[in-house]
């Protein structure tokens, strides 16, 4: 149930990237869709009874390893973060671009007019 | 317990996420979209990835600067009206098709609650956290898996946001072509 | 263009706190970047604190201030030798181990747990991405920071709006 409420956020983020004039609405849209995958990336991690997978000194190893919770998705999702942050600088450049070359945020505008 | 409070705030980031793309202000939905990265970090707390919480709040705080610095600036704040109608429709008609099929496939996932790190006794992510202290030295194991063990997906990482960053700024050149000539560059 | 250094950015307000608090962020960020094997944090979180430092000052000051601390020139030499760092260190591991990425240094003198000086390799990989994710982000922000559309001669033009240097 978790995990669908998880693609109802992803189904919101692809409805603002394609029934939406305004660019910076669209922009915004990919950001969704790109918080609900790393959501449901860690999600699809969690054990009950968790606990986060780092250790100290007094740790005994059984219990870490019956209690911690899966690392590998974290691993992943860490570096996903970071580049959705370069990928949105990238987005943003063009969105400024384009309204240099069209005065307007809207994009169907910029189908029409030339020059 | 968990699973309540989790599933609430996903309600209210669904909430806010319709917010966003709904209202017509600019400024008032990329500040929509901030609230739905804070409530995500709260929820990465809860489950148990600390460093994920951390990364999560302060790349969300930079893009919304980001975000603002370079949009609300401009003075087209609000564009009205819609797309044109059949678009729209055939595009939302296939958007509740997702939707249905959705609701229809991911109760069939494993329960919220059993990783498939416990489908089996030989799986990587049992060995990355009974032998990372050993092997690595680190205490963190997500640094360890990150660093060590799939060093070079990192290294992948890197070059992407590298040549992203590149990218942007080759976008955004601006060649000043007065006040330069005198010194005979460029 | 007149004199606009008195009132470029906030008030004063907002100037003094950040006189004080631009200190300890940069402190935070880099303890972040440190201590990335013993407890949560690592090399892209305590990048990104360290850029949002700079952020901070260009919102507060003005961009020819934060320019002034650490210029273009600067952060685009940091950002490169961050990833050149990284991926020395990657290479080390063949010629000291035999495999790409070895942590090699674990390998031939392995040391304490839970000390700071521990686990090889990973700090100085941590603090290579530390380097080089906040010097990007840095210059981003100082990119779209400068970046104006201005009507000039009746068409719409992108134009810089820094000071110009005679010489660098």
């Amino acid at each position: 149930m978790i995990y669908a409420l998880c693609f109802v956020l992803f189904l919101i983020g692809l409805y603002g990237v394609t029934c939406k004039k305004n660019i910076v609405k669209i922009i915004l849209g990919m950001v969704i869709m790109e918080y609900a995958v790393n959501l449901f990336l860690i999600l699809s991690g969690w054990r009950k009874g968790g606990q986060p997978p780092i250790m100290d000194s007094q740790t005994n190893m059984e219990t870490f390893v019956s209690r911690a919770v899966d690392p590998l998705p974290q691993a992943l999702v860490l570096t996903s973060i970071v580049i959705g942050l370069g990928v949105l600088s990238l987005m943003v450049a063009i969105a400024i671009r384009l309204y240099e070359r069209y005065g307007t945020f809207d994009i169907t505008e910029m189908r029409r007019l030339k020059g | 317990m968990i699973e309540i409070l989790v599933g609430s705030f996903l309600v209210f980031m669904i909430i806010g996420a319709l917010i966003a793309l709904e209202t017509a202000d600019l400024l008032s939905s990329v500040i929509s979209v901030g609230a739905v990265g804070a409530a995500m970090s709260i929820c990465f707390l809860l489950v148990g990835a600390p460093d994920i919480a951390i990364t999560q709040m302060v790349v969300e705080i930079l893009s919304l600067v980001i975000l603002i610095r370079a949009t609300i600036r401009r003075d087209l704040t609000t564009i009205d009206g819609d797309r044109e109608f059949f678009g729209l429709m055939a595009t939302l008609a296939m958007i509740f098709v997702f939707l249905v099929l959705g609701f229809y496939v991911f109760p069939r996932l494993p329960e919220f609650g059993t990783p498939s790190m416990l489908q089996s006794s030989q799986s990587p992510a049992q060995y990355y956290l009974r032998n990372g202290l050993k092997e690595t030295g680190a205490a963190n194991i997500v640094t360890a898996v990150i660093l060590d063990y799939r060093g070079y997906d990192t290294l992948g990482e890197a070059t992407v946001l590298f040549t992203s960053i590149l990218g942007a700024l080759a976008i955004l050149r601006v060649y000043s072509r007065k006040k330069k000539s005198h010194d005979g560059k460029k | 263009m007149t004199e606009k250094n008195k009132t470029a950015g906030m008030s004063l307000i907002v100037k003094t706190v950040t006189r004080w608090l631009k200190g300890f962020i940069f402190l935070y960020g880099v303890y972040i970047v440190l201590y990335g094997h013993l407890s949560p944090g690592g090399g892209f979180a305590g990048g990104v604190i360290i850029a949002s430092t700079f952020v901070l000052l260009t919102l507060s000051f003005g961009k020819e201030y934060s320019l002034g601390k650490l210029g273009k020139l600067l952060a685009s030499e940091l950002d490169s030798l961050g990833a050149l760092l990284f991926l020395l260190v990657a290479v080390s591991g063949i010629i000291w181990g035999g495999i790409f990425f070895l942590n090699f240094i674990e390998k031939i003198a392995p040391s304490k747990h839970f000390h700071l000086f521990s686990a090889g390799v990973i700090p100085l990989c941590n603090i290579a991405i530390g380097m080089k994710v906040g010097a990007s982000l840095f210059m981003v922000f100082i990119i779209l920071a400068v970046i104006r559309v201005r009507e000039v001669n009746g068409k719409r033009k992108l134009i810089t709006t820094e000071k110009r240097r005679t010489k660098t």
